[in-house]
């Protein structure tokens, strides 16, 4: 029976010497498996458990090109500098579409043994780190990740090796760019190896933002023993782009992971997370941040497993929906047989801007232990019109408090970003973002960010 | 002659329907000082809180004017502007937006209203500074969220914190008294004292005439089932202190 996939494996069938001969190594090797995976697989829709919100059936179901002969995609790379982060010096590389675009000196900025740059090259260099981990952390067994198996040619590889701790963070710009509808399957290894640290800013945008853009994203993360990484993603694109982001992390003992995920402005946003605490004493802080307005869509799900015992999960995810926007959050956390002294929380608090947003969410324990201490708590609501006349009363403009109250609603998620200097800039986001000025990217030379 | 402030004509309000002032005058000139004291559910915070703006009140009938302003016609915020301060009863907590913050756009929103350019951040921590020593507040409690952790006492500080800085025509004090020892008491009294000048004038609500020793009413009014039902000058008070409100209710309830 014909549902979404098969325009991608038709597309694989006719064009597999193509794909492979612009793509290296790991990449190619587990492209015939991916499309034995796909034989009678379906992408989940709204029947689907832990879907119920979000179809990526529907998602991947439009007939987008993909740019499978890798054809280079002029772009304003210049706009990029908007996500210049006062005061934050660091080492930045940009992604067009799915193929890795190295700035200049990049690689000599890198300390030794270092590598930040294209995986399809990082699969000729780095051959080992790439056969070991690469398609080993997200499951194949799932139609979404052998779909990006099948197609990705590039994306992104970092690399830290053992007991190296970066000093700047490194920045990743994602850009959407290109004359005609496009989807792209990007793919992101990131490999820590035993007491290595590094940092890690991502922003996504989109330029020429009449076109409609798929992105499947699948990062995988290895963070090895006492290794310490820690990200933020911004998602700044337009009401055309779809996205699918799936995110697999396997953490070994005292291992210390976190990763804030802002969406500030997309059309449908499907992020998810799922974190295995594969060692005693790893850590692990998830942290959610999302602004909705007009018909914006955007579903978080997490599943945290706590496998080995005495680790520590904290989650934090928080939504202001305003107009037509809906949201969702689905988060779990798994506490495995054996896994003693374990630590879990899990909050998600929702604010509904208008009678018209929509917020669905549904946290889920499952403990196979006696020792542990879970919680996990979820409220939507409304602004308080309380604290919003208080304020008025002294003066304050009714848009202005709106403005204020819904800044100070995201204070906490905001002061969970560790990196110096970025939790100003998030801050200055948000509040263009709440007081409308946000612009899109098209001409923005970062002047007026 | 002094000049009428505020003006109060027969004004009704509900709160879900149901009535709650039931026409209510009131008159109160420059350099004023006036007392409303009333029982419990009487409608003394209901009356505040429609002077204030407060959308969860419904004004069903009569006027009121600030210094000749149609004040009903005006958003709260306005009605901050053209010089209206209630001190709250029961003070906000607002977790995340700092005093500072707070309290500069308050005062930039009013600086806009009067066509002026925002305060330089200097002149306004300046100000700050000179309107924090008027109630002794803590400067620590500055860089805090508004209201967040406060005692009560340094909530009703902060209301005349606040009350120093916007430098109100009419500032209505609603049971400012109330959760008070003794030496917060006589703090805040003394700050609204400090505060008052022979053009503006101070409505105080309160249940006990305690805080009547403290700031010196001109005027003492009794309200009752949503009307004024009495009015009288500072001995009022001390009658009512002495007898209580049962022989208002049973002379009304007849």
């Amino acid at each position: 029976m014909s549902n979404s996939l098969t325009q991608y494996i038709n597309l694989f069938e006719e064009n597999r010497e193509l794909i492979n001969s612009k793509s290296a190594g790991k990449l190619n090797a587990v492209r015939e498996e991916a499309l034995g995976e796909l034989r009678d697989a379906r992408l989940p829709d709204k029947n689907s458990e832990g879907f119920e919100k979000t179809s990526i059936e529907d998602m991947f179901a439009p007939d987008f090109g993909v740019n499978i002969s890798r054809v280079n995609i002029p772009v304003d790379v210049a706009a990029s500098f908007k996500c210049d982060v006062p005061a934050l010096s660091t080492l930045l590389g940009i992604v067009v579409n799915d193929s890795f675009v190295p700035t200049s000196l990049l690689e000599s900025k890198l300390p030794e043994g270092v590598f930040f740059g294209s995986l399809k090259r990082g699969a000729e260099v780095l051959t080992e780190v790439v056969n070991r981990y690469y398609a080993e952390i997200a499951p194949m067994g799932e139609a979404s990740v052998a779909l990006n198996t099948m197609l990705a040619q590039d994306g992104v590889l970092i690399y830290v090796p053992r007991g190296v701790k970066l000093q700047r963070p490194l920045q990743l710009v994602n850009i959407f760019s290109s004359p005609v509808s496009i989807a792209a399957f990007r793919r992101v290894l990131i490999v820590l190896e035993d007491g290595a640290e590094a940092q890690m800013l991502v922003c996504d945008h989109t330029q020429e933002r009449a076109n409609n853009y798929l992105a499947s994203q699948i990062v995988e993360v290895y963070v090895g023993d006492g290794a310490r990484f820690e990200a933020c993603s911004i998602e700044e694109s337009s009401a055309n782009t779809s996205r699918y982001s799936r995110m697999f992390v396997r953490q070994e003992a005292h291992s210390h992971f976190s990763f804030n995920s802002t969406t500030l402005t997309c059309g449908t946003t499907r992020n998810e997370f799922e974190i295995d605490l594969n060692g005693e004493h790893a850590e692990t802080h998830l942290a959610g941040m999302v602004i909705g307005s007009d018909s914006m869509h955007i579903d978080n799900d997490s599943a945290i497993r706590h496998l080995k015992p005495r680790c520590h999960s904290n989650q934090l995810f928080k939504y202001v929906l305003d107009d037509k926007a809906t949201g969702a959050f689905e988060g779990s956390i798994l506490v495995a047989d054996g896994a003693q002294f374990t630590e879990a929380y899990q909050s998600n608090r929702n604010i509904l801007a208008s009678t018209e947003a929509r917020m669905h969410c549904k946290p889920q324990l499952e403990i196979y232990n006696d020792d542990v201490k879970c919680s996990h708590g979820a409220t939507t609501g409304q602004l308080d019109n309380e604290a919003l006349f208080y304020m008025r009363s002294r003066g304050i403009p009714e848009a202005e408090g709106h403005t204020m109250l819904m800044q100070a609603f995201m204070v906490d998620v905001i002061d969970s970003v560790h990196i110096n200097g970025l939790r100003e800039r998030l801050l200055h986001l948000v509040d263009r973002r709440f007081s409308g000025t946000l612009g899109d990217c098209s001409g923005c030379q970062g002047k007026d960010c | 002659m002094s000049k009428k402030l505020l003006e109060v004509r027969n004004l009704h309000a509900s709160v879900e329907g149901k009535e709650i002032l039931r026409g209510v005058n009131l008159s109160v000139n420059e350099g004023e000082v006036h007392a409303i004291m009333g029982p419990n559910g009487s409608g003394k915070s209901t009356l505040s809180g429609v002077l204030a703006g407060n959308p969860a009140y419904t004004v069903t009938e009569g006027e009121a004017f600030l210094h000749g302003v149609n004040l009903l016609d005006l958003s709260p915020e306005d009605r901050s502007h053209e010089g209206l301060f209630l001190s709250f009863q029961y003070p906000v907590e607002i977790p995340g937006v700092s005093m500072v913050n707070f309290m500069r756009a308050a005062v930039n929103a009013k600086r806009k209203y009067f066509d002026e350019a925002p305060l330089s951040a200097s002149d306004f921590l300046k100000m700050m500074r000179q309107k924090r020593a008027i109630v002794e507040l803590d400067n620590k409690l500055a860089s805090r969220s508004v209201n967040e952790g406060f005692s009560g006492g340094e909530k009703k500080r902060n209301e005349i914190f606040q009350m120093a800085v916007l430098e109100p025509r009419v500032a209505i004090l609603d049971e400012t008294d109330s959760g008070l020892d003794i030496d917060a008491l006589r703090v805040v009294a003394g700050g609204v004292n400090k505060l008052k000048t022979d053009k503006n004038a101070t409505i105080v609500i309160t249940h006990y005439q305690r805080l009547l020793d403290y700031i010196r009413p001109d005027f003492v009014h009794i309200l009752y089932k949503g009307r004024i039902v009495k009015t009288g000058g500072p001995e009022l008070a001390l009658e009512l202190e002495e007898k209580g409100y049962d022989w208002i209710k049973e002379k009304n309830d007849l």
